[in-house]
């Protein structure tokens, strides 16, 4: 499209291009060096601060958090994907008093903040008498339900966008409802939606940092009670630096997984035409997908 | 009910603040996706990376981190005292920005471009093209899934509890003092988040059916 929008630039158009490309540059430059020089005049580059780095123990223990957020994002990734495929069976069944209730719960755990869900499994049931909640638990099953209802809603939609053919053919050779669902439809469906399953998947991950609020001892928690060290003049900055470094690597990592998923999709034969359709409308219109776009 | 209509008080104040939090946050992200959805759409290499490292650099963290770093960090640059509601909106602005930005630039690319051909043939200057021409249909376009990015902020906002806002995620520990069951206070939290949602949700079909092209 961009490329209609404009004539390919020649010697003046090229000139202002280049005076523009300066002066963003310039701009962001200030920018930063703004940022750093304030850094740099509060102390936040001190070696008191950055003391604190250099314990093997602490590093032990960067170690640990990283493993937490990595197990709840695992054990969550894998529930709210078998969640996901019940449910969107479910939506898609032909019964209406199956249809109907699915519809509802999927919506319902849509709608609702994946951080109030925790909420209401760490501080509401505890009360009630339940007493296997701990956090590790409520960030679990506020992400399971939450993604997983997302992820229906994608299965759904990677089912819906195969031609009709697919199914009927599936039904003349004597297949059974099952068959033609696990068999046809659901293998071509999750394949053609797997960039948009792996960036719900980083929405997963990115969503375990919702954990500090309701003190899950994940990589913030840590920053948190490293950043308060008054033994160390409370290095909250280079805390966040640290901690939030390694969020950013994870998420992109994953976020890179799904584009390099993507492009041999696209590249690869047979991948179904209605499929890019969808996945694009679906990642609109849900807003949540944190995929890396060229 | 009883938790609801006694404290009722709490629940109008937190959920005021949300909405005030959803809609400057909001206009703040509007803004700022335009401009770099456009950046990454424009002539200038320069423009187009920095909008890229941008958009994937933030939309690969964590709100709970940009909240955090606004929360805990800021106050330690000696900028300058700005309120928690403030920060709080600062980063859910500048997160939601970078939705706001890729459903803009989706938004350029699903106007066939024969469109921007045609006008360019009759001789209509950039401007011209982008404001009669693109514009109207790419507007459109982008709608419903704007409408998304804007009630997946709306949820975003409870964040900001777990950063010192008086907003509808922090009601649950304010009615814990008055000695209210906590499950009771965070389902009504849950039932008015789901009304609120549901009410975008209808806004969005009524501007999709409203604005729909035919193609």
């Amino acid at each position: 499209m961009s490329d209609a929008l404009y004539d390919v630039p020649g010697p003046r158009a090229n000139a202002r291009n280049r005076i523009l490309s300066v002066i963003t540059i310039l701009v962001v430059a200030a920018i930063l060096a703004f940022i750093i020089v304030r850094f740099a005049q509060t102390g936040q580059f001190s070696a008191q601060k950055w003391q604190i780095f250099t314990f093997p123990l602490v590093w032990e223990n960067v170690a640990q958090a990283t493993g937490a957020t990595l197990g709840a994002f695992a054990l969550a990734g894998v529930l709210s994907l078998a969640l996901g495929l019940i449910l969107s069976v479910g939506r898609l069944s032909e019964h209406a008093w199956v249809r109907i209730p699915v519809t509802l719960f999927i919506e319902l755990f849509r709608a609702i903040p994946v951080l109030i869900l925790m909420m209401i499994m760490y501080y509401g049931l505890p009360p009630l008498g339940v007493d296997f909640v701990t956090p590790f638990v409520a960030v679990v099953t506020g992400l399971t339900l939450y993604n997983g209802s997302v992820l229906a809603e994608v299965f759904r939609s990677g089912v819906e966008s195969l031609p009709t053919g697919q199914r009927e053919a599936a039904y003349a050779i004597g297949l059974r409802k099952s068959g033609v669902l696990t068999l046809i439809l659901y293998p071509q469906a999750i394949r053609a939606m797997m960039p948009v399953i792996i960036s719900q998947l980083v929405v997963v991950l990115k969503d375990t940092a919702l954990g500090f609020i309701v003190t899950f001892h994940e990589l913030l928690y840590l920053a948190k009670f490293y950043g308060s060290q008054f033994t160390y003049d409370a290095p909250i900055i280079p805390a966040t630096l640290v901690f939030g470094a390694i969020y950013v690597v994870l998420c992109l990592i994953l976020s890179g997984f799904a584009k390099w998923v993507e492009v041999r999709l696209r590249r690869g034969p047979g991948a179904p035409k209605g499929a890019d359709i969808a996945r694009t409308r679906l990642e609109a219109a849900d807003g949540v997908a944190a995929r890396v776009l060229d | 009910m009883d938790t609801l209509l006694n404290n009722l008080d709490l629940f109008v104040v937190g959920f005021k603040n949300t909405l005030i939090l959803f809609v400057i946050s909001a206009f703040f992200a509007l803004i700022i996706g335009s401009v770099v959805g456009a950046m990454r759409v424009s002539p200038v290499p320069a423009m187009r990376a920095v909008g890229t490292v941008y958009v994937n650099l933030i939309r690969n963290t964590p709100l709970t981190l940009l909240m955090f770093f606004f929360a805990f960090g800021y106050p330690k640059l000696n900028l300058g005292h700005v309120s928690y509601p403030t920060l709080a909106i600062i980063a859910l602005s500048i997160y939601t920005a970078t939705y706001v930005a890729e459903v803009v630039r989706s938004g350029f690319n699903t106007v066939p471009k024969g469109q921007a051909e045609a006008a360019r043939a009759i001789g209509l200057p950039f401007g011209q093209t982008m404001s009669l021409v693109i514009m109207p249909q790419a507007f459109r376009a982008v709608i419903p899934p704007l409408m998304s990015v804007l009630i997946a902020l709306l949820k975003n906002t409870t964040i900001a509890a777990g950063f010192s806002v008086a907003e509808a995620g922090a009601i649950r520990a304010n009615l814990s003092e008055r000695g209210e069951p906590a499950i009771i206070v965070l389902l009504w939290v849950a039932f008015f988040f789901v009304v609120l949602v549901a009410l975008l949700s209808l806004l969005q079909a009524y501007l999709e059916r409203r604005w729909r092209v035919l193609r």
